[in-house]
């Protein structure tokens, strides 16, 4: 290995989607290729855990985690990547916020093996369930122990800078890898520790082109509901939820400019404490109406509220710090 | 006794380790195939309202968020009851033939490709596609061009590529424009240059130099899974399910009737659940006698189909059973496979984007909830992929099953790393060649372990521990 700074790239509870938006830089590759030894990174390279244990604390200048803590290996190889980097970066919704699969919070651990190992499909009369630790004629087999609830990575250990995204867009990465270059050269400087980075500071509705006309709505409606979807207008305005009110801008407002409404993906816009609270109150200020009642019947067309208010923030949100029996372990 | 770990496996998408053991002679007693993760879609799913689940599920995968997407969107048409207009459904196709195209460049120049271009035993560090870009910086350029292209296409096309978002009940919510049409149609064009340029240079610099390797390494014997369209043609996007025994003969069924053909194991050390074939009889992994064992992915797809519907993917269907036959058991030739239908999706993009109907504006029709059950297929780049949904009379989820890809491997891949460890390691002699090439019967499958175990947590781990006599832990490999 040459002298050059290291880079590493770990994937704990995630679908493997930042990791392909990070391939995804293209011709960029190269230069990180150019700039990095990359020390660590399974889907790309053979190095195994004991090679990264073998390294000196803080021997890897950029380690990029992604993935929510939702069993011990997650948890111990954060713990790793930590002691071993000196910039740690929460890199993409599950490790930021916990994303899509931080909703299995609303669930105990029994429930989703319940729901994965007695599906219509599985042939189980006996009720088999993974174990952590299962002994076999040759010794014991260990697979990492399933957590009650997903975690984020600050959760866990100490975070230097967050990147939202579900994935973050190339583009963004390819800027912070080309600031990081820099930055390293003593040509620019890194932003103070704890800042989001690759990311914008306002919402999704500053980047989205949409028209905005009236300000008011009467009714939400579902996509499937609508005969035709206005291209050109405020997906809000009519009536769709989208959740581009609240949510950090950075991505380019793509979603909403494909006629699907914004999801959130990329998290809280900045000084937002929690997601879901900020867009209730989006919500609440477009609705037209000063009547309790049916004020309740335009609510009661956001069918899912837990999906709408907290699909990629449970885990990190204030909802979170609210624990049931199961979730602290109490419970099996 | 001696017990190696592998761990985590690298180069698949997501987490397994691989443990295999010793007997005191040195020689194999035991391999399991561990994949660490579990996350829990099934279970979360529930009282979402159906019409998201295309955009829930892609989590499932960032590799294959397309799959996911498309089997989703289906699910969703039976559930209303709908058919999407022939602008739509070919829309969807288009973008399952780009995803894929990028996905099989991805896996065979970025993943399990970089151990025949660099050598399985060259030194880890060199070993992966920064490797290949600088001793064949040629190839390299072309690789990182040609899955650049593929992504812009598909943005254009379709707004945003991970995770995708347009695929609606009913068709998709984004049609094409001409203009979109006419700058997307060259990029399609020279894919399929780079499709025939792949094959071309592996069957003369690569292939050759492993055909031993081929006949050996992870060899097992098995039924397979895959889609044909009513004239048993490859399709990746609908048709019959066609589960065919090791012997060749085969049952053709529509995909919402699996339940009836395929069942799922359960075991203990591992997260991943085990398909088979149900009507084989009872569930067996026995390397000597299995039984109800079936392989999915590309292998599988080019055995259980007739034909080809492109002509230059016909014509390279017609050479491979002429030198391997049908079906073809030798677990490596799944790249060889996957070629082959890298360039059947660059054909089939190019074919698309000039039927005149692409563009046309009718992409979807309206759909009203009701209470139903809905299941939705596609070929997923690593294998048959099953949502099947119901829903309550307000369109929300009651119940979801999910059988991916990958899924219907884990046996496969569990006997394939056996049958591998076995022959490869005598007398307690091995060394990191050697794992690697247990390893290398893995990647030959394309294994998605985030698509796998999206029950609990998303990946197939792979870790491969290597202890002595005493249960120490001497060696660990992990991917």
């Amino acid at each position: 290995m040459s002298d050059k700074p290291k880079f590493a790239m770990y994937w704990a509870a995630s679908c493997g989607g930042c990791e392909i938006a990070v391939l995804n830089i293209h011709e960029k590759i190269l230069d990180v290729d150019a700039n990095f030894d990359v020390a660590f990174w399974p889907v790309a390279m053979d190095a195994k855990y004991k090679d990264v244990e073998a390294l000196p604390d803080e021997a890897i200048t950029l380690t990029l985690f992604n993935g929510g803590i939702r069993n011990s290996e997650n948890e111990a190889i954060a713990k790793l990547l930590r002691k071993k980097s000196k910039f740690l970066v929460a890199f993409g919704s599950c490790a930021c916020e916990g994303c899509i699969p931080g909703l299995a919070n609303f669930s105990s651990p029994k429930d989703v093996f319940d729901a994965a190992y007695d599906s219509v499909s599985t042939d189980n009369p006996d009720g088999v369930r993974p174990q952590s630790s299962v002994t076999v004629p040759e010794g014991e087999l260990e697979i990492p122990k399933f957590y009650p609830v997903l975690k984020t990575l600050d959760q866990v250990v100490p975070v230097d800078y967050y990147m939202p995204g579900c994935p973050p867009e190339s583009t963004q990465i390819g800027a912070v890898i080309d600031l990081v270059i820099k930055a390293l050269k003593g040509e620019a400087e890194l932003p103070p520790a704890g800042a989001t980075i690759g990311a914008g500071a306002t919402t999704v509705c500053d980047e989205c082109s949409r028209k905005r006309n009236i300000k008011t709505i009467k009714a939400f409606t579902r996509i499937q509901d609508l005969e035709h979807v206005d291209p050109e207008l405020c997906l809000l305005e009519q009536g769709i939820p989208c959740n581009g009110p609240a949510t950090r801008n950075g991505c380019g407002a793509l979603c909403p400019l494909a006629g699907a409404q914004c999801i959130g993906c990329y998290g809280p816009a900045e000084g937002v404490i929690d997601f879901g609270a900020r867009l209730m109150t989006a919500f609440a200020s477009v609705i037209d109406s000063d009547d309790q009642d049916e004020i309740d019947r335009i609510l009661d067309g956001l069918v899912d509220p837990a999906g709408q208010f907290y699909r990629f923030s449970l885990a990190g949100s204030l909802l979170g710090a609210a624990k049931s029996a199961w979730q602290t372990g109490e419970e099996k | 006794m001696t017990r190696i770990t592998i761990a985590p496996v690298t180069r698949v998408e997501g987490h397994a380790k691989v443990t295999i053991d010793l007997d005191d002679t040195g020689n194999v007693a035991d391999t399991f195939v561990n994949v660490v993760e579990l996350r829990g879609f099934e279970k979360f799913c529930i009282g979402r309202p159906v019409e998201e689940l295309p955009r829930i599920v892609t989590s499932i995968c960032g590799v294959c968020p397309w799959s996911h997407h498309l089997a989703s969107a289906k699910a969703n048409d039976a559930v209303f009851g709908v058919t999407p207009p022939s602008a739509g459904r070919k829309l969807r196709e288009l973008c399952n033939a780009v995803a894929y195209t990028e996905e099989h460049i991805l896996h065979f120049f970025f993943l399990a490709g970089a151990d025949y271009v660099m050598g399985p035993d060259r030194d880890y560090s060199a070993r992966n596609v920064i490797g290949i870009a600088q001793e064949h910086p040629e190839i390299g350029r072309k690789v990182v061009r040609n899955r650049h292209l593929g992504a812009q296409m598909l943005n254009i096309i379709s707004g945003k590529t991970i995770h995708p978002v347009t695929a609606v009940p009913g068709g998709v919510s984004k049609p094409l424009t001409e203009t979109e049409r006419d700058k997307v149609l060259p990029m399609a064009n020279e894919v399929l240059e780079f499709a025939k340029f792949a094959i071309a240079f592996a069957k003369e610099d690569v292939f050759p130099k492993y055909l031993d390797a081929v006949q050996t390494t992870g060899v097992i014997k098995t039924g397979f899974l895959g889609t044909v369209a009513d004239d048993g043609a490859l399709d990746l996007y609908d048709g019959n399910l066609r589960l065919m025994k090791p012997d060749g003969a085969y049952v053709d069924f529509p995909y919402a009737d699996y339940t009836e053909h395929i069942g799922e194991h359960v075991e203990p050390w591992t997260y991943l659940k085990f398909p088979f074939a149900k009507e084989w009889g009872a569930f067996s992994m026995d390397l000597d006698n299995p039984s109800g064992i079936y392989r999915t992915n590309t292998l599988a797809r080019l055995n259980v189909c007739d034909k080809i519907t492109t002509p230059l993917a016909q014509k390279e269907l017609e050479e491979y059973r002429e030198q391997f036959g049908r079906p073809v058991q030798l677990t490596l030739l799944y790249n060889w496979a996957r070629l082959i239908e890298l360039l059947y999706n660059a054909e089939k993009a190019v074919e698309l984007l000039n039927d005149p109907e692409i563009t046309s504006t009718e992409t979807r029709v309206p759909v009203v909830p009701r209470a139903a059950r809905g299941v939705g297929c596609v070929e997923a780049p690593r294998g048959t992929l099953i949502h099947d949904y119901e829903t309550d009379e307000n369109g929300l989820i009651t119940d979801v099953n999910l059988i991916v890809g990958t899924t219907h491997n884990n046996a496969p891949i569990n006997m394939s790393v056996k049958q591998a460890a076995t022959s490869l390691i005598k007398d307690g002699k091995y060394d990191q060649g050697i794992l690697n090439q247990v390893e290398m019967a893995i990647r030959a499958y394309d294994p998605c372990l985030s698509c796998a175990t999206h029950d609990l947590d998303g990946r197939i781990p792979v870790r491969l521990e290597i202890r002595d006599a005493d249960g120490e832990v001497i060696d660990t490999l992990i991917s």
